[in-house]
């Protein structure tokens, strides 16, 4: 399913990304407050995006004050972007979910949480004009291009001798 | 950007040479004030923006500053470049190269775990490791490393960690890095540099497989004698849930209301946990001053450790062919066991911090500490003077016998810290010390 080459972004990809981006759906978002997606969307959440949660349990309640569906089809607002918090199997059919409805729903980009790699969905989402990021985390890039990991001792990578920008 | 919505994701991104990294990672121009040194954040503590921004930071749902115990603006610079420059993750400081060792052990064990060490390590580390240890609970199993295999013997179900100095303080013995690397693979368990002596400039020990490094950054990364300090850096690259034997890393943690550290923060969990419980439970933090210091010191460390080698190169070669000398143990001499293994871990040269035996034995070993007039009498390595001291009589005095000379600390033995001062003037200051036994 997956090349052995190792996944590389562009700082400035991301960048662009998280800069452009506002509506987030995150598919397998969950309501308990210690999991890993439920620290993600509260993170984002705080740095001016709106999450809509997915996860079928959830469907008709709210996580952290938004609304949950149980699919990405009855979400009745626009979305910019799909994060994907599943396996990198089951990311497979949420792509091809993903990829008819694109156009309608304005889905530019397609998000994979770190340890999600599906290169043959990626290819095929590509190949519809999308834009996706694989095996990498929203909070933690977003983190890592504005300073904040830095904050807790993270390599960000970042060698610059501009002032860091404010997020 | 033209490539921004064709992302290449085969071509590498731009590697900094490590020169520039000692310089320049982790620490960009203050977003402020423009502030183009890092700022001294001389603070305890930084207000929260609102309740909710206070009751996130507690949580860790988001990146911030609370208390200096925990984070500071100044530390985190240095933090950033240790990580950095070692090629890890992250990097977490403490207040010493010993506390830094504690919080290591603390986020990794439970009372009752066992770890195994090589025996060739500062002999403050036997003492921790052989005693205080103990008193919590860990087992340490010291290991002779010339043969890489006596690591696998020493493992038992019980053991979560191989431990080693590299460049080991104070003997000359160079360790098997990548064979030792390759039995804490096959036993799924991480193993643990002591990269103190090495420093990244001349070992990194993350390219031969090591999962996390400590240093003491007392030694050649601050290098100037002025400021304690320590670090654990981790590569990032260790698979916590590949067996049952890290339950600190991989269950919910009662000390973080259930948080799971490797599940919530993946490549830099060990990071957050030592500092989210270590720091925080224990309090070792390094304080911005000696950050400060250890960051203005870390940006010649190419420089300094070149010359460091240059010199600990020519002295060694000195007392190697005086007859008043009785052996040399400095990797970089030809004659070394560990040449071989030097070469291939230490490309850039041997350190320079090694040990001599005196013909003259115990005596001869008190006198030339107290003859000498420009070597420094002190109990510390890797500073821009030189040092030396007889570990006998010092550092390695509350050993028994046996485990000095098991250190290589026996009675005869002088431990050289060469600086970077004239390498004449150290040699000739050496030659007067030794004729006036």
């Amino acid at each position: 399913m997956n090349g052995d080459v190792p996944l590389h972004y562009q700082d400035a990809l991301i960048e662009g990304i998280l800069r452009q981006v506002r509506t987030v759906a995150m598919v397998g978002a969950s309501a308990n407050w210690v999991r890993p997606s439920n620290f993600v969307m509260k993170y984002m959440q705080g740095k001016g995006f709106r999450i809509i949660p997915i996860n079928p349990g959830q469907a008709g309640s709210e996580i952290l004050g938004e609304a949950c569906y149980a699919n990405l089809a009855d979400v009745p607002d626009p979305i910019d972007m799909v994060d994907i918090f599943r396996g990198s199997e089951a990311a497979g059919g949420i792509v091809d979910e993903v990829i008819p409805m694109a156009a309608d729903k304005g889905i530019q980009v397609i998000w994979m949480q770190l340890g999600v790699r599906n290169d043959d969905a990626a290819a095929r989402a590509e190949a519809a004009g999308l834009t996706v990021v694989m095996d990498r985390c929203p909070k933690i890039e977003y983190g890592r291009l504005f300073g904040e990991l830095s904050w807790s001792g993270v390599n960000s990578g970042v060698i610059s001798s501009k002032r860091r920008k404010v997020g | 950007m033209a490539d921004d919505k064709s992302p290449d994701r085969r071509n590498a991104p731009y590697e900094f040479g490590f020169e520039t990294r000692t310089i320049h990672a982790g620490a960009r121009p203050d977003p402020i004030t423009g502030a183009r040194s890092t700022p001294i954040y001389q603070t305890t503590s930084y207000v929260f923006d609102d309740v909710d921004h206070a009751a996130d930071l507690f949580n860790l749902q988001t990146f911030g500053f609370i208390y200096s115990r925990l984070t500071n603006p100044t530390v985190s610079v240095l933090e950033e470049r240790l990580a950095n420059l070692e090629n890890g993750r992250a990097a977490v400081c403490a207040s010493s190269g010993h506390a830094a060792q504690f919080l290591a052990f603390f986020t990794l064990l439970s009372p009752g775990d066992e770890f195994v060490a090589s025996k060739n390590l500062y002999g403050g580390s036997i003492t921790q490791f052989g005693i205080s240890f103990k008193r919590l609970g860990w087992t340490c199993h010291f290991a002779d490393p010339a043969d890489p295999e006596n690591f696998r013997k020493a493992i038992t179900p019980k053991t979560k960690a191989i431990f080693i100095e590299v460049l080991a303080n104070p003997g000359g013995v160079v360790v098997d890095l990548e064979a030792v690397s390759a039995i804490a693979k096959d036993a799924g368990i991480p193993l643990i540099i002591d990269n103190t002596l090495a420093t990244p400039y001349l070992c990194r020990p993350f390219e031969w497989g090591a999962d996390l490094i400590v240093h003491s950054t007392t030694k050649f990364l601050s290098g100037h004698g002025t400021s304690l300090g320590g670090a654990i850096i981790e590569s990032g690259k260790f698979d916590w849930s590949q067996n049952d034997a890290f339950p600190t890393m991989t269950e919910p943690d009662p000390a973080y209301h259930g948080l799971t550290f490797a599940e919530t923060f993946g490549d830099f969990g060990f990071t957050m946990k030592a500092r989210a419980v270590g720091l925080r439970d224990f309090g070792p933090c390094m304080s911005p001053q000696n950050a400060f210091y250890t960051i203005t010191g870390l940006e010649t460390l190419h420089l300094r450790m070149d010359r460091h080698v240059e010199n600990a190169q020519a002295v060694a070669a000195f007392l190697d062919g005086d007859d008043r000398v009785a052996w040399v143990s400095y990797a970089g001499l030809p004659s070394s066991p560990y040449h071989d293994l030097a070469k291939k871990y230490l490309p850039k040269g041997a350190g320079s911090v090694f040990t001599c035996g005196l013909k003259g034995g115990y005596e001869a070993g008190v006198k030339l500490v107290e003859n000498v007039n420009l070597f420094s009498h002190l109990a510390n390595v890797g500073d821009t003077r030189s040092l030396i001291l007889h570990p006998a009589s010092t550092t390695h005095r509350q050993l028994t016998d046996e485990q000095r000379d098991a250190a290589g600390a026996g009675a005869d033995v002088i431990r050289l810290s060469i600086g970077i001062e004239t390498a004449d003037d150290l040699i000739h200051d050496l030659d007067q010390g030794l004729s006036a036994i």
